[in-house]
């Protein structure tokens, strides 16, 4: 096995080790802690596949900022309401019924990953890639990245109002 | 861009070259801990008319290899109502997130662990490592000082990060670059073309110079909020906390606590040295300039700076939590905005 394999199974083995907790553990602060690997090693992931920037991104928006955010959102409720927060087992036909949902959806993703014809581009040598986002961004996509930034300006002026507004 | 690692050259198996330089930064790391717990001791003894450390060797300068003896020797308690997981993980990940940044840290033009053309951003990036980390360890200890301490350090450093990016930002407008070795070379050619002073260019960039100063400025006070340093550490303010996230941790789990708040200093100081103050360039042009120089020159600066964080440590009083917001959040980001609107402006007519 060459160095990219190993490092492939690796993050591969974290994702799917810390995924599974994420979905199982009982204690709610477990799984919330658990994303941060996840979410680690999907950035890897991304950095084999040569989208450094994408890979740079997950961390500061996923583990910066919406991990904290679910953290802070998990610790301060069972603080504030007094109420652990903890996933109980479900009954044994919700059991059932997501045991068969989920084998259907493995099923077909197995089926199609091994129909499918992949086109696998040819091997290029690493190239700088925020050049040509921030060009697409500012020129072909100009206003999807506009609205996005005005829908963020709207969410942050909501939670400044919520903020602020005394009962 | 080459690759331009003098550690491919040396050794020609990859898997191995690429270990050993993984394991490079870990080891300065380690001198480097030890030289700024000495100066931190001495700095403090001498700002406040002490001796400092004698004991120890000549003037003590052994002191922080008894230090480090003592902790290892320490006994590692975990208390009884702790979550015991993650409170045994968090300082490893707190450890990572700081020792993360040394990855794209160019020490040389041919010692950079890794040339990606993002390094600014991925700086910025693994820092938000540690926040998780302290969160863990915060909550884990099961303490409400530690908790506390958590909480305040994370409003801290999340409100630091965008003045503090923002100063950055505006070197990579200057440099139309994020990556690191790009912005070095940017500045190449004695001290007047150092970012500080507008880098390089004609007599015009004295319009920038005054705004290159204050983001100077302006990351410097946000990066001692990043580490918890004073008159920033209301998050382990004794007085009020005990010891914020660290409160319950001893021995070798408390040492990596220690040991990440240096490796922080460092990685900031060197950001503050990269993006304002030349990196690893000479200050004198030409003169005493060459891949064997780039390491003393980069240490140094951010050595200086490093000493400079002790310095302001022993000397200011620590802040309180509604000033440490108003200065983050009404001082600090408003200026930072407006200099890095005048700059892009600046770069976009000339």
């Amino acid at each position: 096995m060459d160095i990219f394999s190993i490092v492939f199974y690796l993050f591969a083995v974290i994702i799917v080790v810390s995924a599974a907790i994420v979905v199982m553990s009982k204690n709610i602060m477990y799984s919330a802690f658990s994303l941060l690997f996840t979410f680690f090693g999907v950035a890897g992931i991304y950095v084999l596949l040569n989208a450094d920037f994408i890979a740079v991104t997950q961390i500061m928006i996923y583990i910066g900022g919406i991990l904290i955010l679910i953290i802070f959102g998990v610790m301060l409720t069972s603080r504030i309401t007094g109420v652990d927060i903890k996933s109980g087992t479900t009954g044994k036909v919700q059991i059932a019924f997501a045991g068969v949902i989920s084998l259907v959806i493995a099923i077909t993703l197995i089926f199609l990953f091994a129909n499918t014809k992949w086109f696998t581009s040819e091997l290029k040598p690493h190239q700088s890639t925020i050049e040509d986002i921030g060009k697409e961004l500012l020129t072909n996509y100009l206003l999807a990245f506009e609205v996005a930034s005005v829908l963020l300006l709207i969410a942050i002026i909501g939670a400044a109002f919520i903020a602020r507004r005394k009962s | 861009m080459e690759t331009t690692n003098f550690v491919y050259n040396l050794i020609p198996n990859e898997t191995i070259a690429i270990i050993v330089i993984s394991v490079i930064p870990l080891i300065f790391l380690i001198v480097y801990a030890l030289l700024a717990i000495l100066g931190e001791l001495k700095i403090s003894a001498w700002i406040q008319e002490r001796l400092g450390p004698m004991r120890t060797g000549p003037w003590g300068i052994l002191q922080p290899i008894a230090e480090v003896v003592k902790l290892i020797q320490k006994e590692d308690l975990t208390p009884d109502s702790a979550n015991k997981p993650l409170f045994n993980l968090a300082p490893y990940i707190i450890f990572m997130g700081a020792y993360a940044s040394f990855a794209v840290i160019p020490f040389s033009r041919y010692f950079v662990p890794s040339g990606i053309n993002i390094g600014l951003f991925y700086i910025f990036a693994v820092g938000s490592i540690a926040v998780i980390g302290i969160v863990m360890g915060g909550w884990a200890s099961n303490n409400k000082y530690s908790l506390l301490g958590a909480m305040r350090s994370v409003a801290q450093i999340i409100s630091y990060e965008i003045p503090g990016a923002m100063a950055i930002l505006s070197v990579a407008v200057l440099a139309s670059s994020l990556d690191l070795e790009k912005i070095n070379i940017a500045q190449e050619g004695g001290i007047w073309n150092w970012f500080i002073f507008g880098g390089q260019g004609s007599w015009s960039k004295i319009w920038v110079f005054p705004f290159t100063l204050v983001l100077s400025l302006i990351y410097l006070v946000a990066s001692l909020a990043e580490t918890n340093r004073t008159p920033f550490d209301i998050p382990e303010g004794e007085s009020e906390l005990v010891a914020g996230y660290h409160t319950e941790y001893s021995g070798m789990k408390f040492a990596m606590f220690f040991f990440a708040e240096y490796a922080n200093m460092f990685v900031v100081a060197a950001v503050l040295t990269i993006t304002f103050f030349g990196g690893w360039n000479s200050p004198f042009g030409n003169f005493m300039q060459g891949p064997g120089w780039d390491v003393f020159w980069f240490i140094s600066k951010a050595f200086f700076f490093v000493i400079l964080q002790i310095w302001l440590r022993w000397t200011l009083p620590r802040l309180r939590v509604d000033q440490l917001m108003y200065v983050g959040w009404k001082v600090l980001l408003p200026f930072s905005f407006i200099c890095f609107l005048f700059i892009s402006l600046f770069k976009m007519i000339n």
